[in-house]
């Protein structure tokens, strides 16, 4: 490896940026913005220097942090996602949780999830949002986003996904609705849900309600999509409608539980996931106290563990939807954050685990970004 | 002339200062003059539909204003605060 990684840290009391050139030893940088809750903290590859943190605190509203110099200086966006004044459903944004850059045919568009979910659109690089009316005033915006429902942070609309061959073909990932797609940026929407299950409903295959919490298209095979799902690990290959439940091939004592779904940079069979205990309670922790990871190398038929250098007792962090990242050096770089403020790497595509930081605050997103 | 109490979750906002002066009749008038000379602040404190946001507090001299319409006379004091907010 001769260019710089820098992975970009997003905690619930501020930011750090940590740098290496070889995947070995790592400066860090930080705190930036310390005590601010940072969803998402993302790189443009488009514009390299570009930098986006979704922020709020625990007192003040929601706003989106803008560096145009690879993190040396901070601003903030002049007209952060908000919802119209007055508009029919009295919402306000709680909180961005997701930013996506546009597509590479775009340059200086953003996409932004917030809570309570809708989603805005960004054409100066971050600096002002607006709502995108298709979505956040469609007919049926309430039945899919119930103001009562989703998650115990508040509901979300967790990820936007864009097909890299057509910046009008979009996939959101929701709490309430599962996964929704556009086929003309946005102006229209429908569900995309068939055989994802819902154990929290009376109709466990409904057309939507399902909480999809991560969803990636295969890099090299944008029809595949890989899916964590609140209830199951899936795989859909379009143009087919119907999700197939991988998960089932995983150990019974392990489960299909979990927040995230990372697949391979080159090889469309190879994704990584990272199990919950889904038990009981939903203590959402490392199943038995064992942490690791998951890896399956032919589709989600079958899966193997990764746990070598993870703690093999007492290992009770879990890793939350934006906390796992992987890079596109070969082989693989892999990352996780953990809720117990600890980041650990992988330099051989999971075979061998090490922490590479601990004790920052509870750890909500990582991503790879190019170095400075 | 109205004074203003500014929390610490706002000074980047003023520059460090706790204590501003601003213009209005209103809470809402008061937060519109701060947000023209240090933009964004508004947003952090009520949001898009002028609802004070849950965790801020804003108090005309010894009175909390829960709306934005609660009016400010000549040469009050408008204090903000970040309430309660947990860990």
């Amino acid at each position: 490896m001769t260019d710089a990684i820098r992975l970009l840290i997003g905690t619930r009391k501020g930011a750090w940026i940590y740098e290496s050139r070889d995947r070995a030893a790592w400066s860090v940088e930080g705190p930036l913005f310390l005590g601010q809750i940072i969803n998402h903290f993302v790189q443009d590859p488009r514009d390299p220097g570009v930098l986006l943190m979704a922020a709020s605190t625990g007192h003040l509203g929601p706003t989106i942090l803008r560096s145009t110099d690879g993190g040396k200086s901070w601003t903030e966006a002049r007209t952060p996602p908000a919802f119209p004044k007055g508009e029919p459903h009295g919402r306000s944004v709680d909180h961005s949780f997701w930013l996506e850059p546009g597509h590479p045919s775009e340059p200086g568009v953003w996409w932004a999830g917030v809570s309570p979910p809708a989603l805005f659109r960004s054409a100066d690089g971050g600096d002002t949002w607006a709502g995108v009316d298709g979505l956040n005033q469609h007919p049926m915006v309430l039945e899919w986003f119930p103001p009562e429902g989703g998650t115990p942070d508040g509901a979300i609309l967790n990820q936007v996904v864009i097909d890299p061959r057509d910046a009008r073909h979009m996939y959101l990932a929701t709490c309430s609705a599962g996964v929704l797609e556009t086929l003309d940026q946005g102006r229209t929407w429908r569900p995309l849900n068939q055989n994802v299950r819902c154990d929290f409903l009376p109709d466990p295959y409904p057309e939507f309600g399902q909480d999809s919490h991560y969803i990636a298209l295969a890099p090299t095979d944008p029809d595949r999509i890989w899916q964590q799902n609140h209830c199951g690990i899936y795989r859909l290959d379009r143009p087919g409608e119907r999700w197939t439940r991988i998960g089932e091939a995983m150990p019974p004592d392990v489960g299909d539980i979990g927040f995230t779904i990372i697949p391979h940079a080159r090889d469309r069979d190879t994704a990584w996931v990272w199990p919950m205990d889904g038990t009981e309670a939903w203590p959402r922790t490392s199943p038995g106290g064992r942490p690791a990871a998951y890896r399956t190398r032919d589709g989600g038929a079958s899966w193997e563990r990764q746990d070598r250098g993870f703690p093999a007792e007492q290992g009770w962090f879990t890793v939350k939807r934006q906390a796992f990242s992987g890079d596109r050096g070969d082989p693989m770089g892999l990352y996780i954050g953990t809720t117990g403020g600890e980041i650990w790497m992988s330099g051989d595509e999971g075979a061998n685990w090490r922490q590479i930081a601990a004790h920052l605050p509870e750890i909500y997103s990582v991503t790879v970004a190019t170095g400075s | 002339m109205i004074r203003v109490s500014i929390p610490s979750q706002l000074i980047a906002y003023t520059n460090g200062a706790t204590r501003v002066e601003a213009e209005g009749a209103s809470v809402a008038e008061v937060l519109d003059d701060l947000d023209r000379r240090f933009p964004g602040l508004k947003f952090r404190v009520v949001d898009e539909q002028d609802r004070i946001r849950r965790h801020v507090r804003i108090f005309v001299g010894p009175e909390e204003a829960k709306t934005m319409d609660v009016p400010v006379g000549t040469g009050a004091e408008v204090l903000l605060f970040g309430a309660l907010s947990g860990g």
